[in-house]
């Protein structure tokens, strides 16, 4: 295999991540409106950690899309 | 087709070039320092717009105070009474975010030989603006609780076997701080950015090809590209929160240590 086929697949694998990520956050989502919905009353209180979970979960996708684009565009 | 394919450069939006000076010197004058300073003018047009004090505020007013307002109540909950104290570098740090998110993402390029510059989409000044909030922290902390500052590696109900293992790991996460801080930022710019050229070529190439199909996946480029514009400026929004939420929250960790 060469090493532009080979960069191109490694870079599509990488990208599995960012797929994997966006579960994650939908999942974030999904379980803070589950919750929001039983108890509304308590539901902004709880905005905050509600955003930190979000940047947890998105911060491991943007490191999948970062490694995908070193592996891109290494020379 | 080839030609046309190798003329759009998804990266090319993000080059420094020198406007005044050589490049590389420290006193070149780039595209990055001039949007930096668009930005800076926008902030100060929107800000003295709405700091006159009516008492019964107009429309400018009200969307001011919404701002300073919801970065004022973020600190009261995050950081309680204290956090006043640090109320101008959070409600800085956002701002210049926000903005700087936001002017990358208007449709300057109508304007012929006019680029937006996204300053966000760069390490370096989102590394900065996290190593100005990391350095708070640990000045902070340090000042306040001297070397009790460590405390905040080790959880309370540690058991006693566990406690290296759970202060390096915790230690760690310390450090990683500023680094996701900044990467967090400027992917998230970088992404969204690379995806909105990335299907403005697929319209360019798809009305230069011939048959029925290009123009169809041109058309479906279009509207997708509409799409991610309005989620962009969601994200734009959400990134410059969550950098400010997170900054004060690691300001919360130095202030009242757990």
């Amino acid at each position: 295999m060469d090493f532009a086929s080979a960069q191109v697949i490694g870079a599509g694998l990488a990208a599995i991540g960012v797929g994997a990520a966006a579960t994650g956050v939908g999942n974030v989502f999904g379980s803070f409106l589950q919750g929001a919905l039983r108890n509304p009353a308590a539901a902004d209180g709880q905005q905050g950690r509600l955003f930190i979970g979000f940047a947890a979960a998105e911060l491991l996708g943007l490191i999948a899309f970062a490694v995908a684009m070193i592996i891109l565009y290494a020379r | 087709m080839a030609a046309t394919e190798s003329t759009i450069d998804p990266m090319h939006q993000f080059q420094i070039d020198s406007l005044a000076g050589p490049l590389g010197s420290p006193f070149a004058f780039t595209n990055s320092a001039l949007w930096m300073m668009i930005v800076l003018g926008a902030i100060l047009v929107f800000m003295l717009g709405g700091m006159k004090r009516e008492l019964v505020p107009g429309r400018w007013q009200v969307a001011v105070e919404g701002v300073t307002g919801f970065i004022s109540s973020m600190i009261d909950t995050n950081i309680g009474p204290e956090g006043r104290r640090y109320l101008p570098w959070v409600f800085t740090v956002f701002i210049f975010v926000l903005f700087a998110n936001l002017m990358g993402m208007m449709p300057f390029g109508v304007i012929p030989g006019v680029h937006p510059f996204t300053v966000t989409s760069h390490f370096t000044v989102t590394g900065v603006l996290a190593v100005i909030s990391f350095s708070i922290v640990l000045i902070v902390g340090f000042w306040k609780h001297g070397f009790h500052f460590f405390s905040l590696f080790i959880p309370h109900g540690t058991p006693k076997p566990l406690l290296p293992l759970i202060f390096l790991i915790e230690l760690l996460s310390f450090l990683v701080r500023p680094f996701s801080l900044a990467l967090r930022l400027f992917v998230a710019m970088i992404a969204g950015h690379i995806l909105v050229k990335v299907f403005g070529s697929f319209v360019v190439s798809g009305l230069n090809s011939e048959g029925l199909l290009g123009p169809g996946v041109a058309l479906l480029s279009f509207v997708f590209i509409a799409g991610v514009s309005a989620l962009e400026l969601l994200v734009c929004t959400i990134q410059a929160y969550v950098f400010a939420l997170l900054t004060s929250l690691y300001i919360n960790d130095a202030v009242n240590l757990h």
